[in-house]
C-alpha cells in the first residue's frame, strides 16, 4: 500500500518566554515568533526589575550609591562597586595606596571567578549538563566564604569606599587567598573535561548566537561577548586601574562569536584570574589601605566612640546635608566587570550628591543584539544563547 | 593625560567643522566637545570612519536634564561617549536639544547598539530620535505619564504608586 503524503499546513506561533522563567535567570520577556521549532522574530520585553537606580543616585551622597552600585549586578557586585569609587576617585583626582588597589585587584578576580563559574554553571544546567553546576557552585562557594570573611556578606557586600575600603583585609587573608588560588585550576580542568568536548555541548552551542567582529562592536558588545568574536580588548590592559599594569595575563579571544567561544573565554579567564590573584597575593604592600584625607576618609571607630572631636569628624561625613563635595565637572570612567565595560558618568555640581548619574551597564547593552542572535535558530537554542550571554536582569533593568 | 590643545581627534574634528563646535572642555583627561545639534549625524560618521581616528565603539549614550544648574544655558542635552579601539582614546560629544520638538537625530544608522540606548533616553528624559526604528519606552509601561529622570519629576513620583488598587480586588 502506498502512503499519501498529504502538506501539512502550519501557521505561526507566538510563545511567551518569560517574564517567569526558569532560564531568564531574571524577570524578562522573549515574544517570540515560531514556525514550528524555528525562531522567525524575537521582541524583547524588560523593565520588570526596573528601580530608577539613576533617579536614586541624585538623592544619595556619594558613599551611599554603593549599595545600589552592587545590587545592579548581584552576581559580580565587588567589580560593580570598585567601578564606581574609581569613577568618584577620578572625579576628586584622588588615588587610592597601593595596598588598597592590590587588595582591590584581587576582590575583582575573585568576584570575577565567581561570576564565570556561576554563568558556565547556569550555561550548563540550561542545556542539560547538571554535573558542572555542582563542580562550579562548590568553587563558588570557597569564594563565597572567603568574600564573607574579608567583606562581612556574601552577597552586596559594599567593601570598597571612596578613597579606600570599609577595612583593610582581616589576618589570616592572604594565606586564605592563596590556599583556594593554589587549588582552583583543577576545577577548571574538571569542567573542561565535562564540556569542552562533550558532543552534546559542542552541538548545543557551537554555531549558535554567533556574530561578527563588525557586527559586535557596531552593537556595543564589550567583555566576553566581544572576546569571542576575535576582538582583544580588555580594559584592564588598554586602560589599567588598580594597579592592573603589574600583574602579567592574557586576554583570551575566540573566533567565531558563538556561545560556545564565550565559553571557551570565560573559561580562560578564569585561568587568568587565578594568575592574576596569585601575583597580587605574593607581591601584595603593606601600608595604609584609605588616603590620608580626613575630608573623605571615615574616622577609625575608636575615636567616634571615645572623644567628640571624632564624633563630629563623624557626623560631618555621615549626617544629611555634609558629606564629602566633589569639584564641578562630567567625567566617564570605564572598568572591566565579568560581562564587559561597566562605564560610570557622573556630573557633579560641586555638592555632596551626584547631579546625575549614568551607568552604562554591561547586561543592558550585551543583551540588546539577542533579537539578531536567535533569529533563524530553534526554541532550545533561546537558553543557550541568554545563558552564554550571561544576563542579570538588576544590571539590565537598573 | 589630554588637554584640549594637545588632542588629536579635536584638533581634526575643528579643522573639518569649524562652525559646528561651540565648545571643548577638558576635565581630569576627559575631553567633553559641545556640538550643534545639526550636524550631529555627519560628525560621528566622521569621527567613526576617520582613517587616525576611527572612535568605533559607541560606550554610552546618556541624556542630561540641566535644569537645576541654572549657568548651563540650555536643558536637554545627550552625551555621546565614544572610543577608539584602534587608539585606545575616548570622546565625549555633547549636543544640546534645542526648540520646542525636543528632537534630535538617531545614530542607530551608525551603531546599532543606538537601538535600546536611545529607547531609554526616550523613555526617561522624554527625547525623541529621528529615524529611530521602532521608538517606544523600553523600561517603564507604556501608559506612564512624564519622564521620570528629567529633575522637574519628584523622587517619590505623582502618586504612581497610589494608583494600585489593591483594596479593590
Amino acid at each position: 500500500m502506498k502512503h499519501e503524503v498529504k502538506e501539512i499546513p502550519t501557521e505561526r506561533m507566538v510563545l511567551n518566554f518569560g517574564p517567569s522563567h526558569p532560564a531568564t535567570h531574571g524577570v524578562f520577556r522573549n515574544i517570540l515568533e515560531l514556525d514550528g521549532e524555528r525562531i522567525l522574530d524575537v521582541e524583547v520585553e524588560i523593565g520588570f526589575l526596573h528601580s530608577g537606580f539613576e533617579k536614586l543616585g541624585e538623592h544619595r551622597t556619594y558613599n551611599q550609591f554603593i549599595t545600589i552600585a552592587d545590587r545592579m549586578n548581584y552576581l559580580s557586585p565587588l567589580n560593580n562597586d570598585i567601578g564606581y569609587v574609581l569613577a568618584v576617585e577620578k572625579l576628586l583626582g584622588i588615588e587610592v595606596p597601593p595596598r588598597c588597589q592590590y587588595i582591590r585587584a584581587i576582590m575583582c578576580e575573585l568576584n570575577r571567578i565567581a561570576d564565570h563559574l556561576v554563568s558556565i554553571g547556569m550555561h550548563a544546567v540550561d542545556v542539560g549538563a547538571f554535573t558542572v553546576f555542582l563542580y562550579a557552585f562548590k568553587q563558588r562557594e570557597i569564594i563565597y566564604d572567603l568574600l564573607e570573611f574579608v567583606t562581612g556578606s556574601r552577597m552586596n557586600n559594599s567593601y570598597p569606599r571612596v578613597g579606600g575600603l570599609m577595612s583593610d583585609a582581616p589576618e589570616g587573608f592572604e594565606d586564605k587567598v592563596k590556599d583556594f588560588a593554589d587549588h582552583f585550576l583543577p576545577t577548571v580542568d574538571d569542567i573542561e573535561r565535562l564540556l569542552t568536548r562533550n558532543r552534546i555541548w559542542v552541538d548545543r552551542n557551537k554555531g549558535i548566537g554567533a556574530i561578527s567582529a563588525e557586527e559586535a562592536i557596531s552593537w556595543g558588545l564589550t567583555g566576553p561577548c566581544l572576546r569571542a568574536a576575535g576582538v582583544e580588548w580588555d580594559i584592564r590592559k588598554t586602560e589599567p586601574y588598580s594597579s592592573y599594569d603589574h600583574f602579567d595575563f592574557e586576554i583570551p579571544v575566540g573566533v567565531r562569536g558563538d556561545s560556545y567561544d564565550r565559553y571557551l573565554v570565560r573559561m580562560e579567564e578564569m585561568r587568568q584570574s587565578n594568575r592574576i590573584i596569585q601575583q597580587a597575593i605574593a607581591n601584595l604592600p603593606g601600608g595604609e589601605v584609605n588616603v590620608d584625607d580626613p575630608k573623605i576618609i571615615l574616622p577609625p571607630k575608636e575615636r567616634v566612640y571615645h572623644s567628640i572631636e571624632g564624633l563630629i569628624h563623624h557626623f560631618k561625613l555621615i549626617m544629611e546635608e555634609h558629606g564629602f563635595q566633589t569639584p564641578r565637572g562630567e567625567i566617564y570612567s570605564a572598568t572591566e566587570v565579568p560581562n564587559g565595560e561597566l562605564g560610570f558618568f557622573i556630573i557633579s555640581d560641586g555638592t555632596n550628591k551626584p547631579y546625575r548619574i549614568h551607568v552604562r551597564a554591561p547586561s543592558f547593552i550585551n543583551y540588546s543584539v539577542f533579537p539578531q542572535l536567535i533569529k533563524g535558530h530553534m526554541i532550545s537554542d533561546v537558553v543557550a544563547v541568554i545563558s552564554s550571554l550571561n544576563i542579570i536582569a538588576g544590571e539590565l533593568d537598573r | 593625560m589630554d588637554s584640549v590643545e594637545g588632542n588629536q581627534a579635536l584638533a581634526k574634528l575643528k579643522a573639518t567643522y569649524p562652525d559646528s563646535i561651540l565648545e571643548a572642555k577638558e576635565f581630569r583627561g576627559d575631553i567633553t566637545v559641545t556640538i550643534k545639534k545639526e550636524n550631529l549625524l555627519s560628525i560621528l560618521q566622521f569621527l567613526r570612519d576617520d582613517e587616525e581616528l576611527k572612535f568605533n565603539h559607541l560606550a554610552s549614550i546618556s541624556g542630561i536634564d540641566y535644569l537645576k544648574m541654572e549657568d548651563v544655558e540650555g536643558r536637554l542635552a545627550v552625551v555621546y561617549h565614544l572610543y577608539s579601539l584602534k587608539n585606545n582614546r575616548r570622546l565625549a560629544i555633547k549636543t544640546f536639544i534645542t526648540g520646542d520638538s525636543l528632537e534630535i537625530d538617531s545614530v542607530y544608522s551608525l551603531w546599532k547598539t543606538a537601538n535600546w540606548q536611545e529607547r531609554e533616553i526616550y523613555d526617561l528624559f522624554g527625547i525623541t530620535f529621528k529615524g529611530h526604528p521602532a521608538l517606544k519606552r523600553i523600561f517603564l509601561p507604556e501608559d506612564f505619564e512624564g519622564h521620570p529622570l528629567r529633575k522637574d519629576y519628584p523622587l517619590e513620583g505623582r502618586g504612581e504608586r497610589s494608583r494600585f488598587d489593591y483594596e479593590e480586588e
